[in-house]
């Protein structure tokens, strides 16, 4: 199991380190320092071994996290722990920075002391270590209180509490897909598939079971038609899918759920129940790669006229519901190292030739469904003596839209609390789709 | 305030400062000046002087205080036993606090400092803790029970912890279930005799299912790796805990899924291969370990090299998935070269336009690692699709024509291999890759593009000149190329001898009299002998037919590859190493995957009627560049002396017949005369070869047989004995001699606890009864799973032997060198890092007069007893040998010989981390130098 938990600067010096086990000595956090962060050569790798020592690290903007261990342990569990570490530190004290680690020590300590025991991994929910690490200094606790906060952190439904109450019971459901495209110069898609989360808002009293309905093919099917009536009722906020409105339902490749869904349940009855964590916290996510409606479509026409210029038309295409507006579209055009001078012309938005990007970027603040935008552009070129041939990466583009590009469709949200007296008709459901780019390229 | 202002201080005077401050009437300047101690303990100062002032501060009803009293305690405990005892009463106390948080703390703490004194009085609370009322509190209890084994085995086995970590197996609270799986896989890990305890059975393993379902994302992680530990007892039981464990497939947490695919990876080994079950879980697999792809790069990068092991156990599971292993522009590097040769491993005539277009690609990137990468995989490309080759071939001229330096000199390596499989067919590219010849100046490419000339000498017109381009500089090239320099020469003059003779005896020269390196040497001489003697021959031998080359490229062994799937998610299969290989101390059992079910064997049987059993052949493993020994006719890239051996074999009967008399023999004749100085040098050189060759002693050392038992403690028995290791067994050779007037039987023998676990493997076997003044000897052969008990000195054994009279005890000395492991030869790096890792007073020397040996026959003298000489060094006149052994218990022991000519006493100089050991291995040197 993991022997030791550092964090260092970016010059290398240590911040937090926090040995566990006996086999670790004080000279680890210098290796690891000398031949990681100090490497004359770049380290080509997140695990490094150094004299039968492995180390493991990620990096947050210049912070260096690793975990030491001299034993085979589960690789995938202690990256998994190095982020759920770098997310329970967000949440009490922002961003990961070294500022904020020095301010924090003492806390981030005992935090350690309490998520990793002998290297071994406990209870990590944020929302749970709130209730007993707090940094206020004594709080004589009751008897009761202890005992409820021992029993979450042990217990079976470790991520929320008990006695939780809101005057009003609501619900918000986020469908965020993003989309990833690697389209060839000639309009062929290369890959594309929509990364989907599902994001959930609850301020629901008790301990409300939900029942979450979705139009993915397994489940509808195996459910027969009996549950469509469903739909429609309450307080939905009914945002119209884009371009996919006539599918009605999906494949979805793969999914994933929160630690709170019955997992048994969904391979055997495929119905997604849960009693959800108070707040904001990620129900879903899911994966699908067929018929996805590509929301913009980009045309390059890049032609290199002598040694010492480059013509460049961009078209970019939208591909979905006149009625509908994208937001943020912002089109990123590679430009060559040795780029002199650009002269750009665009009908729509604004372009800008950034030297220090190497590119052109194209912004587009809000862009109706069914339109064709077009960008052209002279770029003059420096002499060079580099042999080597400019590799031309790929242009990029990122945008927003209000629908799922997956057709994914929230079919209904059924929410149970047997103990108090509010049923599913009083609660107040809210959803809304975004659509984002992920990886958005066309090559050139 | 903020707390960063403690990092600041670094004035002079300091700890003296904080040593006020510590005794501070005042609470709040007590805790400021705590954490200051504990802002320099982490920046890696030394303020373990204020330890007695730090523990004063130990009584406090202030949590946050306390927490950072233990902190501070469990980094200077060990460095201050006896002021640690001061805390212990505290620690007491703690553990009966009606706060269960408190309590958790007080035991979660106390198993962290590592004082025998400590761990004395822990024993108590620890076993109240670990029936509390509160499951927070027995949660750490049951983790504190593995910290104990880990300090104490003993003591835990003595004080029945193993069974009261067993019962918390069925608590109520699943993540006290899973802390204790947990701690139970570690101690079963550390010590086999916690085994017979803590042994899963489908008992326990049902609980573990159901609690499965109701811990945290860590718990079942824990619970998953022990339930991949367990073998179920038939098909049956394998498919349900299959069943039970998908659904955990669709776990958001990545390490939940891995572990998941490492349970159904190994139970699938004991499930009907064609059945519908099988297929369902086949196409179960796939969708999540695609999904891993999105998470963050460094779990991509785990999930990757997973994937490349399950890719090579079960192609089938992603053969549909190329796509998404295409790498995305701003992948990590580390993330991209794994997906490549993902890629390469799921090529296939269907899917290789897609690959080959975005290889192509990939060899126009920055990262001149990954571009080589790129061009290397479309040379495999090649080599795997055979209708593919063509394009593979135009893509890489191409690339050639970039002109880029390092993409050209790749490409002509690759281009070698496409000649190899597809020979005479695309001999047209010749042309282009000879005007790149200058270029080229890493040694693989230029003795690649040197291969080439040679083997198609008879179609490039100036086949000559070029090669002797390459020969001026013939002293200064790398190893691999000056031998593909000779084999190239000598192929053509095989081919063109009428105008190359001078071109090739002065290859020859070169490489015979210039060169010190024997492979280049020996070489040298075989081909003049070849050539002089019997040119049909050489013809024969050098223009052999080459085998033919391989589709798939590093492959890992089959059985180790089994190994790896069992270790899925862990650094091994990061690594792509068993764990032995990385992880010290521990023997460890190797993982292997479950055997078939009986059923399933029957049914592969009658699937085997029908048709010959589908056993896949094995393709020969091409090695990677970097372990390249070259393949043996004349691919020796690497320079491998197995090639000569090789060679040498179809010389051998070619040699006695006389010369044939072609054209080029006359001039031959002559000057091998010259240079050989009339054939004597050459029967020297068989001589010494035959010396090299001739027997070497292969028998370890077994010393001589001591009376254990004398008969006037038997009762008449009389039994003399030694200890021997034969064929990776250790063996206890026993004679018996009955000095008494009645016969003697009912033989039976025992072993007290010892050093390294040492038990009789089978019970013993001799001929009973044994009548009076009559003797019988046996061979017991004995293992190392034993009880364990640290003896004094190491190597005492203590057996007890009974017969029908009576029970009798002796004590005898195992010799240590029985339990040097075969396999105790250290990579060479890895002893270099060893050496330097093992502090230095660690280091002992002795002094062992009178050896009657030299270097030579001192290292093959050890050897045969698994001392294994991993570098000799000539420093100053004497010689050096480094060594390492092994022991069966996994301590390496690493020695320097220094040997002076001369002078018979030896200096021997030991490294370990376990100083106990010294005695006994100095005790095997002597021996066996003396032997």
């Amino acid at each position: 199991m993991i022997g030791g938990l550092f964090i260092y600067n970016h010059k290398g010096e240590v911040l937090i380190s926090r040995v566990y086990r006996d086999d670790i000595g004080r000279n680890a956090v210098d290796a690891f320092r000398v031949n990681v962060i100090h490497a004359r050569q770049q380290v080509r790798s997140p695990v490094t071994n150094i004299a039968r020592t492995s180390f493991f690290h990620i990096k947050r903007s210049n912070i260096w996290l690793a975990a030491v261990t001299k034993q085979n342990v589960n690789a995938a569990m202690v990256f998994e722990f190095l982020h759920k570490m770098t997310d329970v530190m967000a949440a009490y004290f922002g961003k990961v920075t070294e500022e904020n680690i020095k301010n924090n020590f003492v806390l981030i300590y005992e935090i350690l002391d309490e998520i990793l025991d002998f290297g071994y991994p406990q209870n990590t929910d944020t929302g749970i270590l709130k209730t007993f690490i707090t940094q206020q200094g004594v709080k004589s606790q009751t008897k009761e209180e202890t005992s409820q906060i021992t029993s979450q952190v042990t217990g079976q439904i470790g991520w929320r509490r008990e006695g939780i109450k809101y005057r009003r019971n609501e619900l918000f459901l986020d469908v965020l897909e993003s989309v990833n495209l690697l389209m060839s110069p000639q309009g062929q898609v290369l890959s594309a598939h929509v990364a989907g989360r599902i994001v959930m808002k609850s301020y629901l009293s008790g301990m409300p079971e939900c029942k979450f309905g979705i139009n993915d093919k397994v489940l509808m099917e195996s459910k027969g038609g009996k549950s469509g009536q469903d739909e429609g009722r309450g307080g939905y906020v009914k945002s119209t899918s884009g371009a996919s409105s006539t599918k009605t339902s999906i494949a979805i490749d793969d999914c994933q759920f929160h630690q709170c869904v019955k997992l048994s349940k969904f391979e055997t009855e495929h119905s997604i129940s849960f009693i959800p964590p108070d707040g904001e916290f990620e129900l879903m996510r899911y994966r699908t790669t067929k018929d996805i409606s590509l929301p913009f479509r980009i045309i390059p026409l890049v032609r290199e006229v002598g040694r010492q210029k480059m013509e460049v038309k961009i078209v970019v295409k939208s591909n979905f519901k006149p009625s509908l507006l994208a937001q943020k579209v912002e089109v990123r055009i590679p430009t060559p190292l040795n780029t002199s001078g650009v002269q750009v012309i665009c009908m729509k938005g604004k372009a800008k030739y950034k030297a220090s990007e190497n590119a052109i970027v194209w912004k587009i603040k809000r862009m109706g469904g069914m339109k064709e935008c077009q960008l052209s552009a002279e770029i003059e070129l420096l002499n060079t003596n580099d042999k080597r041939k400019w590799t031309r990466p790929p242009i990029s583009m990122n945008f927003e839209v209000p629908f799922a590009p997956s057709g994914f469709k929230v079919r209904y949200l059924k929410v149970f609390e047997p103990k108090l007296n509010y049923s599913d008709h009083d609660v107040i459901k809210w959803v809304r789709y975004i659509g984002r780019s992920g990886l958005y390229e066309t090559r050139c | 305030m903020t707390d960063s202002k403690y990092f600041t201080t670094t004035k002079k005077g300091e700890i003296f400062e904080l040593k006020a401050e510590l005794n501070s009437d005042k609470k709040e300047k007590k805790k400021e000046a705590v954490k200051k101690v504990i802002a320099s303990m982490t920046v890696g100062k030394d303020v373990s002087a204020l330890f007695p002032d730090v523990v004063n501060c130990m009584q406090t009803d202030n949590l946050e205080l306390k927490k950072l009293v233990y902190l501070y305690l469990m980094n200077y405990a060990k460095s201050q036993p006896d002021m640690a005892i001061m805390a212990v009463n505290t620690f007491v106390k703690d553990c009966e606090d009606s706060n269960p948080l408190i309590r958790a703390l007080a035991v979660r703490t106390m198993g962290c400092i590592r004082v025998d004194k400590i761990t004395e009085y822990l024993c108590e609370p620890l076993r109240k803790c670990l029936k509390d009322e509160d499951p927070y509190v027995r949660k750490t209890a049951a983790v504190c029970v593995a910290k104990l084994h880990d300090i104490n085995a003993q003591l835990v086995e003595d004080q029945g912890f193993l069974d009261l970590l067993r019962d918390l197996l069925s608590d109520s609270n699943p993540m006290v279930v899973a802390n204790a799986v947990a701690a139970i896989s570690e101690i079963m890990d550390a010590s086999p005799n916690a085994a017979s305890v803590l042994e899963m059975n489908s008992g326990t393993i049902n609980k573990l299912l159901t609690a499965l379902n109701e811990c945290t994302e860590w718990g079942q992680v824990f619970i998953l790796d022990s339930i991949s530990n367990y073998t179920p007892k038939d098909e049956r039981e394998a498919q349900s805990i299959c069943e039970r464990v998908t659904p955990r497939l669709a776990h958001a947490n990545a390490a939940v899924v891995l572990s998941a695919v490492k349970v159904v990876m190994k139970l699938m080994e004991m499930l009907d291969t064609g059945g519908d079950y099988v297929t369902s879980l086949v196409k179960k697999l796939a969708p999540p370990l695609v999904t891993l792809l999105s998470a963050e790069p460094e779990i991509q990068y785990v999930a990757l090299r997973n994937i490349n092991l399950i890719v090579q156990k079960r192609s089938e599971i992603l053969k549909n998935e190329m796509k998404v292993f295409f790498v995305k522009y701003n992948d990590p590097i580390y993330v991209k070269l794994e997906k490549l040769d993902i890629m390469i491993r799921l090529t296939s005539q269907s899917n290789i336009a897609q690959v080959l277009a975005e290889l192509k690609e990939y060899a126009t990137e920055v990262d001149v690692d990954f571009v080589r990468k790129s061009v290397r995989a479309i040379g495999r490309c090649a080599i795997k699709v055979e209708p593919a080759a063509e394009r593979c071939v135009s893509t890489l001229l191409d690339l050639i024509q970039t002109k880029v330096n390092y993409v050209v000199q790749e490409a002509i390596v690759v281009i070698k291999d496409i000649f190899r499989k597809y020979p005479n067919k695309y001999e047209s590219i010749i042309a282009t890759l000879c005007e790149n010849l200058d270029t080229l100046d890493e040694p693989e490419a230029r003795a690649s593009m040197i291969w080439i000339i040679g083997e198609y000498a008879e179609r490039i017109d100036n086949a000559d000149e070029l090669l002797e381009s390459f020969l001026e500089g013939f002293q200064d090239e790398n190893t691999q190329v000056q031998l593909q320099l000779l084999t190239a020469i000598v192929k053509l003059f095989l081919k063109r001898p009428t105008d190359t003779q001078e071109l090739v005896q002065q290859v020859l020269s070169l490489s015979t009299q210039d060169s010190d390196n024997p492979d280049l040497r020996d070489r040298g001489y075989i081909y003049w002998r070849l050539l002089s003697t019997d040119p049909a021959a050489a013809k024969e031998v050098v223009l052999a037919e080459k085998p033919l080359i391989s589709e798939e490229t590093d492959l890992i062994e089959p059985t180790l590859l089994d190994e790896l799937i069992c270790h899925i998610s862990s650094l091994a299969s990061v690594y792509h190493k068993p764990p032995n290989a990385f992880v010290e101390g521990r023997g460890g059992l190797r993982k292997v995957l479950p055997p078939k079910s009986e059923q399933a064997e029957g049914l592969v049987e009658e699937l085997g009627a029908q048709e010959p059993t589908a056993a896949p052949p094995q393709p020969t493993v091409i090695p990677g560049a970097d372990s390249l020994i070259g393949d043996l006719l004349d691919m020796d890239m690497g320079s491998g002396p197995s090639m000569m051996q090789q060679q040498m074999y179809p010389a051998q009967p070619a040699a006695p017949t006389p010369a044939g008399g072609s054209g080029g023999m006359d001039i031959f004749g002559e000057g091998l005369d010259n240079l050989l100085g009339g054939g004597s040098t050459g029967g020297d050189m068989l001589g010494g070869l035959g010396d090299i060759f001739g027997m070497p002693q292969t028998q370890s050392y077994v010393p001589p047989q001591e009376v254990w038992l004398p008969a006037s403690k038997g009762k008449g028995l009389e039994i003399t004995g030694t200890f021997a290791r034969k064929n990776n067994q250790i063996n206890m050779e026993l004679t018996f001699t009955n000095k008494a007037m009645q016969p003697m039987s009912g033989f039976a023998v025992q072993f007290n606890k010892n050093s390294f676990g040492l038990m009789p493997a089978q019970v013993i076997n001799i001929r009973t009864p044994l009548p009076p003044n009559q003797s019988a000897s046996t061979s017991l052969p004995l293992n190392t799973q034993g009880p364990i008990q640290k003896m004094e000195p190491l190597t005492i054994l203590q057996v007890a032997i009974k017969n029908n009279i009576d029970v009798f005890y002796m004590s005898t000395h195992v010799p240590l060198h029985v339990l040097f492991m075969e396999d105790g030869e250290m990579d060479k790096k890895i002893f270099l890092a060893t050496w330097k890792d093992i502090p230095s007073p660690n280091e002992v020397q002795y002094t062992i007069n009178n050896v009657p040996h030299n270097a030579d026959t001192v290292s093959s003298k050890l050897r045969n007893n698994n001392v294994f000489t991993i570098a000799k060094r000539n420093v100053e006149g004497q010689d050096m040998l480094y060594q390492s052994l092994k022991l069966t218990n996994g301590i390496w022991i690493l020695a320097e010989l220094k040997i002076q000519p001369s002078n018979p006493s030896f200096v021997l100089s030991l490294k370990a981390r376990a100083v106990d050991v010294y005695e006994a291995v100095k005790q095997v040197y002597e021996n066996i130098l003396h032997n």
